[in-house]
């Protein structure tokens, strides 16, 4: 039994946005597949006392002061931007509606 | 023949869910230290984290998560032990990142309520809402499509992308689905989102400002057949701008839909958008191909773990409810029930408390904002309270207490103040509008006046008292109108014999 189809790697790289040849699929879901195997093996030694875990660090409550702090001036902010016009990032026509 | 409203409660059952967004109101973002000011100069509010450049690391600002929490025991929620953000992984511009830090299935809090009361033909009727969870995320970039007739996202040729607001905090709170309303249900929904804003105001967590976009709600409604039992295909209306807009989004929606059942279409679920001008809503996205989001905990934030010291540490600071507060102030101040409607709706009820603890009568500080102040702002179309303040408001008041001023006088103060002659004080000094008051300054009027209209003194002293009228108006018109007539009145009697 395989981990990932090659069916759900064409549909990441769909949400993905990244456009991607057959020979490209089939040469991903393959490598991909090794990939999950590898990582699957943990779940073997983990345990149901091991919660799973999102941060190496056993830390919590990390906060920061609501303090403002000087931002990028725009011609920086807007310095690696492909394209600009009226002080704002330019994006190619979106289709689809907004969040 | 469309179906009406009235049509469409007859027989079928609307279900209500309602979705709000507020931006907290602190002074830098939720992932990093830019500023937060409405309205600035586009892109000057931007740093390699809220951009989202390779790199940067996000650090949670801990007044958001004090706000939330806040907001959370406000709507009688539980505080999470353990709640941690999560990537919203989804392709639109209006996140530079790519994902949007939210939360998905560990939100700070949930399982909460929020008792509204609506008027209704039968008197107050009371519905209990209750909240699914509030949950933290970040605002998204302003996008501004240029190109296309209408400024619409359709047929524009591209984008261009403000990210001052992308990453300002925002909390997301969503109820249940909400049933059994039935007729009332647009009138639920507004008085739910009204006394949302006026907790979220009363905690100070928030501007509220539904017209900046710092409170947003979007409406979920269905309808299924009455006694049916089912739940029908819900769509969700964006873009509710207002209080007012709130109840006919869902009005509206109802309608169309119980229209389309009708004719036997199926109602598809999908996002609409609310029009404001016809009060009607239009198709946006369609949600009939699933979400798919790929959430996952956000492997550069630890988790948020509230304990027990520090929930009670904010509960102990949770002000008092809206709704308690606005019984008790009506109660102290003997306000008839539609004076205090009037007095929230034109959300003067702070301004007057202000007023009043400052020292004037309740009824004299309402009467004021309600009326002069009121109308002079309604007729400048700004909002009273950017007129003139309470401290002003006051001190005119105590004025006319201490006889310094006449009401007609105190209009003139309180015009002059507004018309940016200064403070009270200096208004009264610059006009000359003190009331004359010294006895022996208004006998010198008195005495003109009946030198003037001998034949009118001599009708007094034959105890034709209502010709005092014409003598009394003498001497207000001698002195500019700043005596107090009634004073005139008991002196000039009193010099003819009269009293």
């Amino acid at each position: 039994m395989t981990a990932i189809s090659r069916d759900e790697v064409a549909h990441l790289a769909r949400l993905a946005r990244i456009e991607m040849t057959d020979s490209e699929l089939d040469h991903l879901a393959s490598e991909m597949d090794v990939i999950l195997g590898a990582v699957a093996r943990v779940q073997e030694v983990a345990g149901q006392d091991v919660p799973p875990t999102s941060h190496p660090l056993a830390l919590a409550n990390v906060f920061r002061d609501d303090v403002v702090i000087p931002s990028l001036t725009p011609e920086e902010a807007l310095s690696g931007a492909p394209a600009k016009a009226d002080q704002r990032f330019k994006v190619p026509q979106i289709l689809g509606d907004a969040e | 023949m469309a179906l009406t409203y009235n049509d469409a409660i007859e027989k079928y059952e609307p279900t209500l869910g309602l979705e709000v967004h507020v931006e907290l109101n602190t002074h830098s973002k939720m992932f990093c230290g830019c500023a937060t000011v409405f309205g600035a100069e586009p892109n000057t509010q931007t740093c390699p984290v809220c951009l989202g450049l390779p790199g940067s690391l996000p650090a949670v600002n801990g007044k958001a998560i004090e706000s939330t929490i806040l907001i959370g025991l406000a709507l009688n929620c539980s505080i999470a032990p353990f709640s941690r953000f999560a990537r919203k992984n989804y392709f639109y511009p209006d996140m530079p990142k790519n994902f949007q830090t939210s939360q998905f299935d560990e939100p700070i809090c949930v399982n909460g309520y929020l008792d509204v009361e609506i008027d209704t033909d039968e008197g107050l009727k009371a519905f209990r809402v209750e909240i699914e969870r509030v949950h933290m995320e970040e605002d998204t970039g302003k996008s501004l499509h240029v190109g296309g007739a209408t400024g619409r996202i359709h047929g524009a040729e591209y984008s261009l992308l403000d990210y001052n607001r992308a990453g300002i905090p925002l909390v997301e709170i969503v109820t249940k689905i909400i049933p059994g309303t039935g007729k009332y249900a647009p009138a639920v929904a507004r008085a739910y989102v009204t006394e949302l804003r006026d907790i979220l105001r009363s905690l100070g967590v928030s501007d509220v400002k539904m017209e900046q976009g710092s409170l947003r709600c979007d409406a979920n409604v269905s309808l299924a057949e009455i006694g049916s039992g089912k739940l029908g295909t819900r769509s969700e209306t964006k873009n509710v701008n207002s209080l007012r807009s709130v109840e006919r989004a869902v009005s509206g929606e109802m309608v169309r839909q119980a229209n389309r059942l009708e004719k036997g279409e199926r109602i598809v679920q999908e996002t609409r958008h609310f029009l404001e001008e016809s009060g009607v809503t239009r198709p946006g996205r369609s949600k009939e191909q699933a979400e798919d989001y790929r959430y996952f905990p956000e492997p550069d934030l630890v988790p948020v773990t509230p304990d027990a010291e520090w929930i009670e540490a904010l509960r102990a600071t949770l002000p008092e409810k809206p709704s308690l507060r606005r019984k008790r102030l009506q109660a102290e101040w003997n306000v008839p029930d539609k004076e205090m409607t009037s007095m929230v709706n034109a959300e003067l009820l702070d301004t007057v408390e202000e007023t009043v603890l400052l020292g004037s009568d309740p009824t004299k500080a309402r009467s004021w904002w309600l009326g002069e102040i009121s109308r002079l702002a309604n007729e400048k179309e700004v909002a009273a309270t950017s007129l003139i303040t309470p401290a002003q408001v006051a001190e005119v008041i105590s004025l006319i207490a201490s006889g310094d001023l006449t009401d007609k006088l105190a209009r003139q103060v309180v015009e002059g103040v507004i018309s940016g002659e200064g403070t009270p004080a200096q208004v009264i000094e610059k006009r000359g509008l003190k009331v004359v008051s010294d006895d022996s300054a208004l006998m010198v009027a008195i005495e003109a006046a009946i030198a003037a209209q001998p034949d009118t003194a001599e009708r007094i002293r034959g105890g034709n008292i209502p010709a005092a009228g014409a003598l009394i108006g003498a001497v207000m018109k001698a002195t500019g109108g700043q005596a107090d007539a009634a004073k005139v009145r008991e002196l000039l009697l009193k010099h003819l014999g009269q009293s």
